[in-house]
């Protein structure tokens, strides 16, 4: 019993179509055009004759409302329902979440890049909005009075002269016959009530009552457990393994060896060659994994070491004083830098490292799908899901695959690259054929990870080495800056803070070869680790000019030099006062005065100018800020360092500008305080490292301590970290990635100021230090 | 393989056909359908899949089955309403991102507090290193913690 209305044009931006449903409900969805589904990761316009469902109101008064874009820990799930829920003006208690399935409809359904919220805030206000006039133009035409005599609040539409009441549930038949509305009136942002508050996290509940939430609690009836061996050395892969010995043992069902498929269009290795062994439980294949022999064919990395692309680096950075040549990743060249080191009162120069991580999300990656009659259905944990990846590994079209989006147990960007889902794919569909040869049903598989599977086969954080010299007048002014970056497959950071405030500036960079260790984005890609060499080597130039850091930064970032050109037409954001810096990771152009407004705001946060001066031998405050996937945050960090080089952050102070509105206050202070703590993982424990081509670190502790990757623990973790939300008069943007990387440079700012000792190169282990 | 008789969340419940050396951490989520208990690592180091046996706090992944001969409490045992003082300060402060080593920080939580009603800052570091958050929820962990005891929300 539905009943279509048929489309109607709205803005020129979106159409609205509304569907009744049987019982007095209705279904509120867009048909959203190309400039409107496509987010900027390329994950595909939406068709634009198909309807994107996001509101169903129902009789009794009750929403429910659709959350499109993948969970993996950053709120999205609440976020986009609320900014939805509040322009509706219903109650959040009104409202039940729903995740929506891959769906092209919905257009990109990404987690990555902090840009779930700048894509769609702007779009899940209108579609609330127009639900809410919708709710008004029925009222007001039972009533026979003007929409505008009439308020909402709590999905009740009032009269107030009349002093009459229809609850929204009530109007959905109405409004289902009514021409769909052409002028949907936003809210003022301060009557908001949903948007700004400190939603919880729609799965909260199911998380502290261990319901299963999570990807790799997905159980259809009957599943199989898989887990993969792959080759320890990056390409490789198995030319044979000892199957039939594997077949015999307890509870195993299956044991086959899976060949490469490359995967068009995914991020990542596509589906890597392995053995797959699938048993009744996940231990039993675990174990029976433990009789593998497979001979490998290690390929031409085997050859590949840490030690030797160290060695490399150094070999190359005689080139830092020439010219750029090409061929690296890119360069920047302004004025001449090598005039001005010969004029300058004072020259620093240093060198840097930073080293490969992996992602290491708590849940080892997994992904579950049952093939059957030709057609894969998938659960994925992916943040970047695609069909059409799944579908090449099965060897199916993509319109054969259905795809749910599971919860994940965190991402960071590893869940960017998808192997898992075509792991799953091109098992399941093995399993089924060898089950139907056996004259069994389909059934579902798991294939899941160990930790040590999680840590030898991701795509790592690159690593990079750079080789810094600046240059400062007489005044203190930096008049010439120059960096050299031999890149195991790192960014260059061309377009970084000081570019745009220095007159002769010289940015270049060549490969470290061979390289052949797959690399990925990690959560701020790529300032989190070229903050860290920036922002420290910053430190030392302000320190090298006598100046007080801090006020250096802001007096530097006062001075563009050249100054700046008007910004390019069609910019992201019309940025007054925008240097030249494009800054990392995307989200618009640099804005100065954005920088100077987190760095004074932190500065008086932290009480910086006299509390600095009266600290304890030992102890020291450091600061550091980045401009970073649209989002600007400094960080002042107070240390205590022994003797012993025994580290303790005392204390974070945060300041973060990420626009107009915070969408939900709680979850952005979580990811404050998280991106934190994880910037103290980076700086202490981190560190993959290549022998022989393959990763020799084996999970989160190893007896050898050089075999571990420690994260952060609780009893490291500081007291406080203090949150400010400057807000400024720009777009809403994401916070998943910004609030890492000047966590890591200011702890090392901090270490300097308490010991006189500079940080170059991560992890601190290595140096001998450790967390008290 | 052999069957195991064990009392989870205070029923007896018989697992059949799993080897003496499987961890009561594959027993609970493959064979009992128990998918409160996470698997993070597999070596004990990361307290995901944290439960209590006899009260105590035990790592499940490096507790074989046919070792276990006391009740064992998951998550699924706090309470299924929420109701547990820690789940409902779990939520009142909003603890989860990815909230995947939610479960097994509870575990340890429950067992710090039965120990320790009032814990400090440092009894809360000491008790709950052993639980990974990769996502770095510490500080609203320990102020849940603090919340449930009754300490209030005092962070220091």
């Amino acid at each position: 019993m539905k009943n279509t209305k048929e489309a109607k044009q709205l803005n020129r931006r979106s159409f609205l179509q509304v569907t009744a449903l049987a019982g007095g409900g209705m279904m509120i969805s867009l048909y959203a055009p190309k400039s409107l589904a496509q987010g900027p990761r390329g994950g595909g316009p939406g068709p634009q004759n198909t309807p994107q469902t996001y509101i169903t109101i129902n009789p009794n008064n009750t929403f429910t409302i659709i959350a499109k874009n993948p969970e993996t820990g950053q709120g999205i799930r609440a976020a986009l329902p609320q900014i939805i829920a509040d322009e509706l003006d219903v109650d959040w208690s009104q409202v039940t979440v729903q995740q929506a399935d891959f769906d092209p409809k919905y257009g990109s359904q990404i987690e990555g890049g902090s840009t779930a919220i700048p894509t769609n805030y702007a779009t899940m206000r209108q579609v609330g909005a127009l639900g809410r006039t919708m709710m008004l133009n029925a009222a007001a035409d039972n009533w026979g009075v003007p929409v505008t005599e009439l308020t909402t609040a709590s999905g009740v539409v009032t009269h107030t002269a009349s002093r009459r009441t229809a609850t929204y549930g009530s109007l959905a038949a109405k409004a289902a016959t009514m021409p769909a509305p052409t002028n949907p009136v936003l809210k003022d942002p301060k009557d908001f009530k949903i948007i700004g508050k400190p939603i919880p996290g729609v799965d909260n509940m199911a998380i502290v009552t261990g319901k299963p939430a999570f990807s790799v609690d997905v159980n259809p009836p009957g599943m199989l457990h898989a887990v993969y061996e792959q080759c320890p050395v990056f390409g490789g892969r198995p030319v044979s393994a000892n199957l039939d010995e594997i077949k015999k043992l307890p509870g195993v069902k299956h044991a086959f060896i899976v060949d490469r498929v490359q995967i068009q269009g995914g991020q990542g290795q596509g589906l890597v060659p392995g053995v797959a062994i699938v048993a009744d439980n996940w231990w039993l294949a675990s174990n029976a994994r433990k009789s593998l022999k497979v001979q490998w064919e290690e390929g031409a990395t085997a050859t590949q070491n840490s030690p030797g692309y160290a060695t490399a680096a150094n070999a190359m950075k005689a080139q830092a004083s020439q010219p750029p040549a090409g061929g690296g990743r890119g360069s920047a060249v302004q004025g001449n830098v090598e005039e001005a080191f010969q004029g300058a009162a004072k020259v620093v120069e240093a060198e840097y490292y930073f080293p490969l991580i992996a992602h290491a999300p708590l849940e080892p990656q997994n992904s579950t799908a049952q093939f059957k009659d030709g057609k894969l259905e998938i659960w994925s944990p992916s943040q970047i899901p695609q069909p059409a990846g799944a579908a090449a590994a099965a060897g199916i079209q993509n319109t054969d695959v259905t795809m749910h989006l599971v919860r994940a147990g965190g991402g960071f960007g590893r869940r960017l690259a998808s192997e898992y889902d075509y792991q799953a794919a091109k098992i399941a569909r093995v399993v089924t054929e060898e089950r139907a040869a056996q004259g069994l049903p389909s059934v579902a598989v798991k294939v899941l990870w160990s930790r040590e599977d999680d840590l030898a086969h991701d795509n790592y954080r690159p690593g990079g080495f750079h080789y810094f010299k600046a240059a400062l007048d007489a005044s203190g002014k930096m008049t010439a800056f120059r960096d050299f970056v031999a890149s195991v497959s790192s960014v260059t950071p061309t377009g970084e803070f000081p570019t745009g405030f220095v007159p002769n500036l010289q940015i270049s960079s060549a490969p470290v070869n061979p390289f052949s260790i797959p690399t990925g984005a990690l959560r701020a890609p790529s300032t989190n680790g070229v903050s860290f060499v920036m922002q420290s080597f910053i430190d030392e130039v302000a320190v090298a000019a006598g100046k007080d850091p801090l006020q250096w930064r802001i007096d530097t970032l006062r001075n563009p030099n050249p100054p700046p050109a008007a910004p390019p037409a069609g910019a992201a954001q019309g940025a007054p006062g925008a240097g030249a810096p494009r800054g990392g990771g995307g989200g618009g152009g640099f804005n100065a005065a954005r920088a100077i407004g987190v760095l004074e705001a932190v500065r008086d946060m932290s009480n910086w100018t006299t509390a600095r001066a009266s600290l304890p031998k030992g102890t020291g405050m450091g600061v550091a800020f980045q401009f970073a996937h649209a989002g600007y945050v400094a960080y002042v960090v107070e240390v205590a360092v022994d003797a012993n080089k025994k580290l303790k952050v005392n204390k974070a102070w945060c300041a973060v500008d990420i626009g107009s509105q915070i969408v939900n206050t709680s979850m952005a202070k979580n990811l404050v305080e998280g991106g934190f703590i994880e910037g103290m993982s980076h700086i202490m424990g981190w560190e993959i490292t290549i022998d022989k081509g393959r990763v020799q670190q084996t999970n989160f502790t190893n007896a050898t301590a050089a075999l571990g990757y420690p994260p952060t623990r609780m009893n490291q973790a500081p007291p406080s970290i203090e949150v400010k939300f400057v807000t400024t008069n720009f777009n809403p943007t994401g916070l998943g990635e910004p609030s890492l990387p000047p966590a890591v440079p200011a702890i090392a700012n901090a270490i300097f100021a308490a010991t006189g000792v500079r940080i170059r190169s991560l992890p601190l282990v290595k140096a001998g230090y450790s967390w008290t | 393989m052999p069957n195991y008789r064990l009392t989870i969340n205070g029923s007896q419940r018989t697992v059949e056909n799993v080897p003496a050396e499987m961890p009561l951490l594959w027993v609970l989520r493959d064979s009992l359908n128990l998918k409160g208990t996470k698997f993070g690592c597999g070596v004990g180091a990361c307290g995901a899949c944290t439960v209590h046996i006899n009260g105590e706090p035990r790592r499940a992944c490096q507790t074989q089955v046919s070792t276990v001969n006391q009740a064992v409490t998951t998550i699924e045992g706090l309470s299924a309403d929420g109701s547990h003082p820690l789940q409902k300060a779990w939520m009142q402060v909003d603890v989860p991102q990815c909230g995947y080593c939610q479960a097994g920080q509870l575990m340890s939580a429950a067992a710090l507090l039965r120990r320790t009603p009032r814990p400090t800052d440092a009894d809360i570091n000491s008790a709950m290193s052993g639980n990974i958050c990769r996502c770095g929820t510490y500080l609203r962990i320990r102020e849940a913690i603090h919340i449930a005891a009754g300490n209030g929300t005092r962070r220091a």
